[in-house]
């Protein structure tokens, strides 16, 4: 399979059949008093938005920073939980591997599922079912939060069992498939699963988008050469849209990694002196569900700053996670117009 | 396999019967398309068995009269009663409070993007709405916690909710609306222009309502959105079981913190009411969200 011969075609880098600049009229602002008002409060928005970005940021670093000065053992390396007393001892080793490695989960689910559900909507579906499967799976993203974890817990939970044992039987011998004792359903592999549910709506809507763009001049020339309905999605439409199920996916990881509520109704909590283990059906806490639990003892403002240090991590994975994210959609975007 | 059943079919037999190597890309092609197929089915599980779950758990509640008229002031979790009226007026209200102060903001942010916004600063705009979308819900309600609590030292109301959720819910209004107004045709600008209207007017009285059903989308996607967050609440907003609409004073229940309340109970009138709630959420946002979808159809530019 060759990249070179689709997606690269030098009839994307010409512009739009008009040949202008989307939006002319940019001088028509005339200097009077309403278009100043006005346009001045466009601006102030859109500088307000910034601001609120950087207020988030430093507010967190600046009620952070007193607590992790206070800390007594490395926040970056340390495994132990114990923001309050008079010796905090609060590392994020524990968060850090139960937020990757749900999220690592739900991408492996998620991303091939979604991009096949995408490859049907746009591909496949009989033109009369494309509206309705992509509002169905739209749906998908509505659905609440606390209702996933509540549903997964009392509902579903109990069909994973026997997969969990399956997968510990037979690859039990690797130190992820380790048994933890865990009910399967208060496990870091469960909510992993029901992770994948909720980011592959996301994911399936950003690779949906690219796939309705890939020019039909490419789908035709595949067709044309002999190439089957796969081979034509293979060589034309998959090289085309990469781009966009990395960021689609990319999106989809940085909802996972700060998703709440069903991760924290899921996973079963550790004691302090657990065992390190490598195992995916063991409990913990991921950032966002530690956070929530001990919502209620945000009483010292040590305590506080030490959720909220948690908080920060989070928010700058995230940050980095996103912001990848659009920079492979913007350096397409240049592309394409 | 024989190519004998295949005569039925000419193009299907046409392709097979070419060489050895072109049945196994036929193969191929049906094995692609049969997965395709399931990928979409598996997909559809979970909305139609968590819709199931609800209804058959929690549906009968929603049938009660007093679901809707009563709290749940004086109901134990041991006793059947009450309703969800408290915490069905207070997601509204919340709601409402929250896109009151998100749409102002998004909108003219979006206008900035689309009509002013040139160069380096519109970049810093759009790259900052990018990242608000991506800021995760617990981390919006600790930012407004540092901010509303330790800061200010303000009590936990749920006025310091509605501004978490106000930033959750900008991103989403940014995002659509700057995909509206991008569609209005510039044509339409330029022949305001031209007959002496000036900028802001244009704007307000053309670009505006031309896009007017699109925004409208996009508005209730959002609060679709921010309705169903939990995190902002459970940091910010306990719960209560009795009626309340003072924002700025005391608690205010609300429907996913009536789930979050009584999740762990055991008890089979506590369960229902859980379930009760879930589907009355569910219910709520999926109409929002099938309303917006049912307006976008109606949208003068697509």
């Amino acid at each position: 399979m060759s990249t070179s011969i689709t997606g690269h075609s030098a009839v994307d880098e010409l512009p739009g059949p008009d040949g202008r600049e989307p939006l002319a009229g940019d001088a028509a602002g005339t200097g009077r008093l309403a278009d100043r008002v006005f346009g001045g409060a466009a601006t102030g928005a859109g500088l307000l938005v910034v601001a609120l970005v950087a207020l988030v940021g430093t507010f967190l670093i600046i009620q952070a920073v007193p607590a992790l000065l206070n800390n007594n053992v490395n926040f970056l390396t340390s495994r132990e939980w114990v923001p309050g007393g008079a010796e905090p001892r609060f590392g994020i080793v524990d968060l850090l591997w139960a937020t990757v490695v749900s999220s690592v989960i739900a991408m492996l689910i998620a991303v091939p599922l979604g991009v096949a559900v995408a490859l049907f909507i746009t591909q496949y579906s009989p033109s009369w079912l494309a509206r309705p499967a992509a509002t169905v799976i739209d749906l998908l993203a509505a659905v609440p939060s606390i209702v996933y974890g509540f549903w997964g817990l009392n509902i579903a939970g109990q069909y994973v069992e026997p997969v969990a044992i399956f997968l510990q039987k037979t690859l039990g011998w690797l130190p992820f498939f380790e048994s933890a004792g865990i009910s399967a359903k208060s496990t870091l592999f469960f909510a992993g699963i029901i992770l994948a549910i909720m980011i592959l709506p996301i994911i399936t809507a950003i690779s949906r988008e690219v796939f309705a763009q890939v020019p039909s001049t490419h789908k035709e020339g595949a067709l044309a050469l002999g190439a089957t309905q796969w081979e034509m999605i293979r060589t034309a439409v998959l090289p085309f849209g990469k781009p966009g199920v990395i960021s689609g996916a990319m999106l989809g990881l940085g909802r996972a990694l700060g998703e709440t509520l069903a991760v924290m109704i899921l996973l079963s909590g550790l004691s302090d002196s657990a065992p390190w283990s490598w195992s995916i059906f063991n409990g913990g806490a991921t950032f966002a569900s530690k956070i929530a639990l001990n919502a209620g003892e945000f009483d010292t403002p040590q305590k506080t700053g030490a959720y909220i240090a948690a908080g920060l991590v989070l928010f700058i994975l995230t940050f980095i996670v996103n912001a990848i994210a659009r920079v492979i959609i913007e350096r397409r975007k240049a592309f394409i117009e | 396999m024989s190519t004998l059943t295949h005569v039925g079919s000419d193009a299907t037999a046409a392709r097979l019967d070419l060489s050895g190597k072109s049945s196994g890309r036929a193969l191929k092609d049906r094995l692609a398309r049969v997965l395709v197929w399931s990928a979409f089915v598996v997909a559809c599980i979970p909305l139609v068995w968590i819709l199931a779950s609800t209804v058959i758990k929690g549906g009968h509640m929603l049938l009660s009269a007093d679901w809707w008229t009563l709290s749940q002031n004086g109901i134990t979790s041991r006793r059947v009663g009450g309703g969800a009226a408290h915490a069905i007026q207070g997601t509204l209200m919340q709601a409402l409070v929250t896109a009151a102060m998100s749409v102002p903001i998004g909108v003219l942010t979006a206008i900035y993007l689309v009509e002013y916004g040139r160069g380096r600063l519109a970049k810093v705009v759009s790259f900052m709405v990018d990242i608000l979308t991506g800021v995760p819900s617990i981390v919006a309600a600790l930012f407004i916690y540092a901010l509303w609590v330790t800061t200010f030292g303000f009590q936990r109301v749920p006025f310091a909710v509605t501004l978490a959720l106000t930033l959750l819910m900008i991103p989403t209004i940014v995002r659509s609306t700057e995909e509206m107004l991008k569609l209005v045709p510039n044509e339409l600008r330029e022949a305001s222009y031209a007959l002496g209207v000036p900028k802001w007017k244009t704007i307000v009285s053309i670009v505006l309502p031309t896009a007017f059903s699109g925004i409208v989308t996009g508005i209730l996607l959002g609060l679709a959105r921010v309705m169903g967050e939990t995190a902002p609440l459970i940091i910010l907003g306990p719960y209560t079981k009795s009626m309340a609409s003072n924002l700025f004073d005391g608690l205010m229940g609300t429907l996913p913190t009536m789930i979050n309340q009584d999740r762990d109970q055991a008890l089979e009138p506590a369960l229902d009411r859980v379930w009760g709630a879930s589907l009355t959420l569910i219910l709520i946002v999926f109409v929002l969200n099938l309303l917006g979808r049912f307006l976008g159809r109606f949208s003068k530019v697509s």
